[in-house]
């Protein structure tokens, strides 16, 4: 295994507010003019109005590794990838990074409404840094990919918005480079296309190739990658196996009590005991989801979703009518029995404001529930996962002749 | 995690990989037009999908390429000539008027696309690498599209007055090119200037305007006092406009000393622009 990325002492510094403050020329005037002539401004003060995204970076990568990065928003996640890609260049330290690298920061960049799906897989598959040989030479594949092939030759403004994204990752899914940068996109798009993509972006790893993946998504991270690292307010908090390192991080986080990126409302959830894994079979379920709320919610109603490693729904509920204070309030659901399968489950809450669970409503958040629930259950069902299915339940099995009663006989 | 002690060189990769180092900015940033030459797909593709959209949606079409010159034309007909009475060499004011006003919608147009086409491409900035000089590049040579066109009612226009031109013809290519050369140069400055100071949004439509009044386009350098020439073909597009009018209409001898002032500040300009622009593009993808 070669080494293809080498990272040392890499760090991002930036003014605080850059973005906003591109100014007007007569600000800059301004600022020199009530600058004392000949007295440069000095390193603290620059120091005071800045932040630094990124610290103390220092890390190898080798061929064929497909690396998960994770982290809390504003960690230095996207800091990091824009360092890779080139598209910002660091405040100190150096990367060394061998062959091309491809990036994916953003789904369908450069699409144009005006063109057609034709025109736009050519100018994105550019763009991303393909040849117009290889562009070519994959077309057909790409546009099968994403399953547009009687709408080609239409503008894409008239493409259904999942149609767009579908094309878009179909172009970015067949990029060859030798590193490939992922920042977060797969979280759109509809559960099975992401899984084609995600291997499809597998198959690139088999061929020799390096992929970096940022997600929030630990099932994701936990799926594709061999190791992981894990940044936290700008430095690298611990690289190493996924297992390990995703435990670390939902240690740490379930400490501060606090969701990563946390949405404004959720704050946590857990179960009626407070922790997060159900451990008996034929028990009540309690999920509790706490919230603290700014504005009241009138009228609204609720909903609880809870997902399988592939992203199918196993069982989702709504309830109304929903009338809270502003404030803080626990959101507690109970089922007589989750029998489901054996493994990590996401759990996803949403709550919103009038309407009600057919007519909508407006949403006030939602938030994909950190850690996932686990269920640390006897399975029930056949020995091999392919054939367990969605739900443990028992069964019982009997052999008789037509003539005689059976005897009953359970399978555990 | 590991820690990595820092190296002087980059390492070896072992199937012979280019390995590149990525390092914060040094004060002077080269040029690196080698890797604008592997990227001249993206420049052509992006050339193509401004070219395709230029006029999708719009009932005239290309035929817009056309309306804006012919009227500028007419315009000053009526306004320079029959009122102003402003002299034309001797050539028929419509032909002569025309063959500046095509080079000067050409830079005109060049000008004002790229001098905001760094912040109007502010989502491919942030999101994808590729050299950046290929936006502003792009932005100009869209350009030639319209003028392309244009210059087809240019040819129409000369039959119709009977002008031919003579072997001098030969040279349009270079003031085109001139022409091109005049508007990335300036483009580059204020595409990069932009980014940071949208004050240049509001400044190009202005210079523009006042720019071309500074250019013999709607009267002929001939009225410009004899002294003040040397300093008024400081600005290139003199050049540029005398050298298309003696290409086209062949009056006077070869505009020499124009145009070899005209190339040097382009020249001067374009270098300069460069630099800066190299220097600034690094943070773009910070400040846009």
């Amino acid at each position: 295994m070669s080494l293809v990325i080498r990272a040392h002492d890499l760090g991002k510094q930036y003014r605080i507010g850059t973005r906003e403050r591109y100014g007007s020329l007569r600000d800059s005037v301004a600022k020199v003019l009530a600058r004392p002539l000949f007295t440069r401004s000095s390193r603290a003060s620059i120091e005071h109005g800045t932040i630094w995204a990124l610290k103390h970076a220092s890390f190898e990568v080798r061929d064929g590794e497909i690396l998960g990065i994770i982290g809390r928003n504003g960690s230095g996640k996207s800091t990091l990838l824009k360092i890779l890609s080139r598209i910002t260049s660091p405040t100190t330290g150096c990367v060394d990074i061998a062959g091309r690298v491809g990036s994916l920061l953003e789904v369908g960049t450069g699409f144009h409404p005006e063109l057609t799906g034709r025109e736009n897989v050519i100018v994105n598959g550019a763009i991303l840094g393909m040849k117009r040989q290889e562009i070519d030479r994959k077309f057909d594949e790409i546009v099968a990919f994403a399953g547009v092939e009687s709408f080609i030759d239409t503008p894409v403004k008239h493409y259904s918005s999942g149609m767009q994204m579908r094309l878009a990752f179909a172009v970015a899914a067949h990029l060859q480079p030798n590193i490939l940068l992922v920042d977060e996109v797969l979280a759109v798009g509809d559960a099975e296309f992401q899984r084609r993509c995600l291997s499809k972006m597998r198959d690139v790893s088999v061929e020799g190739r390096t992929v970096i993946l940022v997600s929030h998504q630990m099932n994701q991270i936990r799926r594709l990658c061999e190791s992981v690292m894990w940044l936290d307010g700008g430095e690298i908090r611990h690289v190493g196996p996924v297992g390990e390192t995703i435990r670390r991080y939902e240690h740490a986080i379930a400490a501060t009590g606090e969701a990563p990126g946390a949405s404004t409302n959720f704050r946590r959830w857990d179960l009626a005991d407070g922790g997060h894994t159900v451990t008996s079979l034929n028990r009540p379920v309690t999920i509790r989801a706490h919230v603290r709320l700014s504005e009241p919610v009138v009228g609204g109603h609720y909903g609880v979703t809870v997902y399988n490693s592939r992203d199918a729904v196993v069982a989702g509920w709504a309830f109304e009518p929903v009338a809270l204070d502003a404030g803080s309030h626990i959101l507690q659901i109970t089922i007589p029995e989750l029998p489901v399968q054996p493994g990590s489950y996401q759990v996803g809450f949403a709550l919103f404001t009038g309407g009600n669970n057919l007519t909508g409503g407006h949403l006030v958040d939602k938030w994909t529930g950190v850690p996932p629930l686990t269920l640390d259950v006897p399975p029930l069902g056949h020995a091999q996962d392919i054939w367990a299915g969605v739900l443990n339940v028992p069964a019982t099995f009997t052999m008789h002749s037509d003539s005689r009663t059976p005897e009953l006989q359970p399978l555990i | 995690m590991t820690p990595v002690a820092i190296s002087a060189e980059p390492f070896q990769h072992k199937s012979g990989l280019p390995v590149r180092r990525i390092e914060p900015p040094h004060a002077l940033v080269p040029l690196d037009l080698s890797e604008l030459w592997e990227h001249r797909e993206l420049l052509y593709f992006l050339l193509w999908r401004e070219v395709k959209v230029r006029y999708k949606q719009t009932a005239l079409g290309v035929v817009w390429a056309l309306i804006q010159p012919f009227f500028t034309m007419v315009v000053f007909t009526v306004v320079f000539s029959r009122f102003g009475r402003v002299p034309s060499d001797g050539l028929p004011y419509p032909v002569f008027a025309f063959s500046a006003l095509l080079p000067w919608q050409l830079f005109a147009f060049a000008l004002t696309e790229s001098s905001n086409s760094v912040v109007a491409n502010q989502r491919l900035i942030t999101k994808v690498y590729f050299p950046r000089l290929i936006i502003p590049l792009a932005a100009v040579l869209v350009g030639l599209a319209d003028f392309s066109v244009g210059f087809g009612l240019l040819v129409a226009l000369m039959a119709y007055y009977g002008t031919m031109p003579g072997a001098a013809v030969l040279t349009l290519p270079i003031w085109t090119l001139l022409a091109v050369a005049t508007a990335s140069a300036v483009g580059l400055w204020l595409s990069a200037l932009n980014v940071r100071y949208r004050d240049v949004r509001y400044t190009v439509p202005f210079l523009v305007q006042l720019w071309m009044f500074a250019t013999p386009v709607a009267y002929p350098l001939s009225v410009v006092p004899e002294s003040w020439r040397p300093l008024y073909a400081l600005n290139p597009m003199v050049g540029v406009i005398e050298g298309f009018r003696w290409a086209l209409l062949g009056n006077g001898p070869a505009p020499g000393l124009a145009v070899a002032i005209s190339a040097a500040v382009v020249l001067a300009i374009l270098v300069s622009g460069l630099f800066y622009f190299r220097r600034t593009e690094l943070t773009f993808a910070d400040v846009v």
